[in-house]
């Protein structure tokens, strides 16, 4: 009999009963809350009069509609214009309250986007099976996790049994073999597995990313790669627990202690697939294929290297993709031909739960230190990820090098990647952005996004436009 | 409540700038929004203050409190939103009969606690013509002998999948039919919370 994948362990370990049609009930560990998605569930819980299974595994924080500026986040609750987004979160506020439910407020230094704040507290474990209200959920399987996004009336279903309802996935492996060129980083590596599958490619499966150039991520890359798992269509990505995991989660808040830290650590070193595993489906990478990437369209897998050229849907021999491209160039106001590095930009976005890590923030002062933004960008926002973020950041001074450099140092949330705040993207500009989804409209009406790392965002500040983030490190070394 | 028109859409029900809400109740008091007021509704408004359209049959008094909604063809088409059950419901209909519904609609009703019953268009012709012509008019939905019975003692039959009216004759929701196994998730989360109890409460 084959051995079992990292997803089949997970999958077994927390099977509770499986019904005649297949559907499964599965024991969920995490529960992660943000004020979006919530709202109706804990509503649904009160007209049922029903109370949480276990509020202990339910993990709260506001993120979406958090603004970014100082001078509204003095104001607190109040700094929120938009009523309909004030309501929300102080609906989060009260529920929490009223259900017994940990939830760090937005006035919480540790406060943060969902997907960052659960890893730094060590809210999200290996082993555990996570779940949350959004689909970027998929990040917490860097940490050897069964994680995905669910719906709210699963929130509800969720709070209220411990359980989800589910089937099986298939299984992937995508394996980049090799080391990573100086340079490129984990977002890079991700989009260049979505440029190869596509965006259906994992549809049905749960990815697991494996390889020489995933393993010497650190976690915080592991989590970019396992962020936009979504993005190449599987709900949840997954990484095996080494080393780095244990070493990652050590001494976090919620992660155990002493006498229960050796024997966790001793159970979740057995969280990687079996060698003899069996996977429906292997892609394999070369990692020195992979140089920094861009994407030129509306949907994350049009994406090209920073040496190539914006594709000719006139050469694209798929009649319906040949569409999208028309359709995708159209929205963008881009031509066929244009070389990556001619793309104008008129905004910058450093943040998101793809990209506003610690690492990234310095991996993108890194870059900009010592410069000036280009006079040609409007609007340069750097998002750290959470509270404790900001303040490594501000502690290592990254803060005075973006500001010097013209940047803006806004405080933790979601802001610019979905523009549910007030951080929007104007019609017709172009972004050059650390988020995970460029289509229609995502970061503002009419705005035009393209999907980067942090480095690269950094080096197209400075330029105005696209430019190998390569070239400009080779500069400093000399 | 007879409500005479044909193809009424979920908009139709719950206009969608009701949709910004954080709650699944309290949608009642715009069930039908746009034709049972005069202005335009806001979510958040005062709707006791609201000029009421006298024309349209839901404001009159005679059918005040009713819990049977009388529909015609392909009703709760449109848009998939849930805000249409949880509107209906909180209004307090429990019951729709009519010829035919939209799909997801129909899923919907079951999903919130509302039986929709379908009848020969023939029948709900009837059945209008006897609500319209007597105020008072009542009649009584067995779920479990499957019929409707009206005043004059005769009864009408009606179909209903098994295992749906199961879950509505014992109030179940996904939900409710998951904590049927609440013996299974107990024993496994004690065995669960055995071997793995770094998962349970461990906190900052
Ligand atoms: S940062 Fe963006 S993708 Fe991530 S949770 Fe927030 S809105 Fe969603």
């Amino acid at each position: 009999m084959a051995g079992k994948t990292l997803y089949d362990k997970l999958w077994d370990s927390h099977l509770v009963t499986q019904r005649d049609d297949g559907t499964a009930l599965i024991y969920i560990d995490r529960q992660l809350i943000h004020e979006v998605t919530s709202p109706q569930a804990f509503e649904g819980l009160r007209l049922a009069g029903r109370l949480p299974w276990r509020a202990d595994a339910n993990f709260a924080t506001p993120d979406h509609n958090i603004p970014t500026t100082k001078d509204e986040r003095r104001q607190g609750l109040e700094g929120i214009k938009d009523p309909v987004s004030r309501i929300q979160v102080t609906t989060l506020d009260d529920n929490c309250r009223e259900f017994g439910i940990f939830e760090l407020d937005m006035n919480d230094e540790r406060q943060g986007i969902v997907h960052v704040v659960g890893p730094e507290q060590g809210a999200t474990l290996p082993g555990m099976t996570i779940v949350c209200g959004d689909s970027h959920t998929s990040t917490h399987g860097a940490l050897g996790a069964l994680a995905h996004g669910i719906g709210t009336s699963e929130v509800e279903h969720v709070m209220a049994t411990q359980c989800l309802l589910q089937t099986k996935m298939k299984n992937m492996l995508i394996r980049v073999d090799g080391r990573l060129n100086p340079g490129v980083t984990a977002k890079d590596i991700v989009l260049a597995i979505i440029g190869e599958i596509g965006t259906a490619g994992g549809t049905g499966y749960t990815i697991e990313f494996g390889g020489e150039a995933i393993m010497s991520l650190s976690v915080e890359g592991r989590m970019t790669v396992c962020n936009m798992a979504i993005e190449a269509g599987a709900r949840a990505g997954l990484i095996a627990v080494d080393q780095t995991t244990l070493e990652y989660i050590k001494g976090r808040p919620f992660a155990p202690k002493g006498e229960m830290w050796e024997q966790a650590s001793v159970a979740w070193r057995e969280l990687v697939s079996d060698s003899d595993a069996h996977f429906d489906r292997v892609v394999v990478i070369d990692a020195a294929d992979i140089i920094p990437q861009v994407t030129w369209g509306t949907s994350p897998e049009m994406v090209a290297p920073i040496t190539g050229e914006i594709p000719d849907p006139d050469k694209e021999s798929n009649s319906s993709r040949a569409a999208n491209m028309r359709q995708a160039l159209k929205y963008m106001g881009l031509k066929p031909g244009t070389k990556i590095t001619d793309i104008q930009l008129d905004c910058i976005f450093i943040g998101s739960c793809t990209n506003s890590r610690i690492e990234d923030l310095r991996a993108a002062a890194a870059v900009v230190k010592g410069h000036k933004v280009a006079s040609t960008v409007e609007m340069a926002l750097v998002v750290p990820g959470s509270g404790l973020v900001k303040k490594q950041a501000e502690a290592e001074g990254l803060d005075k090098i973006f500001i010097e450099a013209g940047l803006e140092w806004r405080e933790p949330g979601c802001s610019m990647c979905l523009a549910m705040n007030a951080d929007q993207l104007g019609a017709g500009k172009h972004c050059a952005s650390t988020s995970n989804r460029n289509f229609e409209g995502r970061q503002g009406f009419g705005g035009r996004t393209h999907l980067v790392s942090p480095a690269m965002a950094a080096a197209a500040a400075i330029n105005g436009h696209f430019v190998d983030v390569r070239d400009m490190l080779l500069t400093q070394d000399r | 409540m007879p409500l005479d028109r044909a193809n009424v859409d979920t908009d139709f029900i719950i206009p969608k700038q009701f949709l910004k809400s954080i709650k699944r109740s309290g949608f009642g008091v715009n069930l039908f929004d746009e034709h049972r007021y005069l202005d335009k509704g806001e979510p958040g408004r005062d709707n006791s203050q609201r000029p009421l359209n006298p024309d349209f049959v839901m404001n009159q008094p005679r059918y005040k409190g009713a819990s049977v909604l009388v529909a015609r063809e392909n009703f709760g088409c449109g848009s998939s939103r849930e805000h249409a059950p949880w509107a209906l419901d909180d209004y307090g209909f429990r019951v729709i009969i009519a010829p035919s519904y939209a799909d997801i609609f129909f899923n919907n009703c079951f999903k919130n606690g509302i039986l929709p019953i379908v009848l020969d268009s023939k029948i709900v012709d009837s059945i209008f013509a006897a609500v319209e012509a007597e105020e008072g008019y009542s009649l009584t939905v067995d779920l479990e002998q499957q019929k409707i019975e009206l005043p004059s003692g005769e009864a009408i039959p009606f179909e209903v999948d098994s295992f749906r009216k199961y879950c509505l004759m014992n109030g179940l929701d996904d939900i409710g039919l998951t904590l049927q196994d609440a013996d299974k998730i107990k024993n496994f989360e004690q065995r669960w919370r055995g071997a793995s109890p770094w998962y349970f409460g461990v906190q900052g």
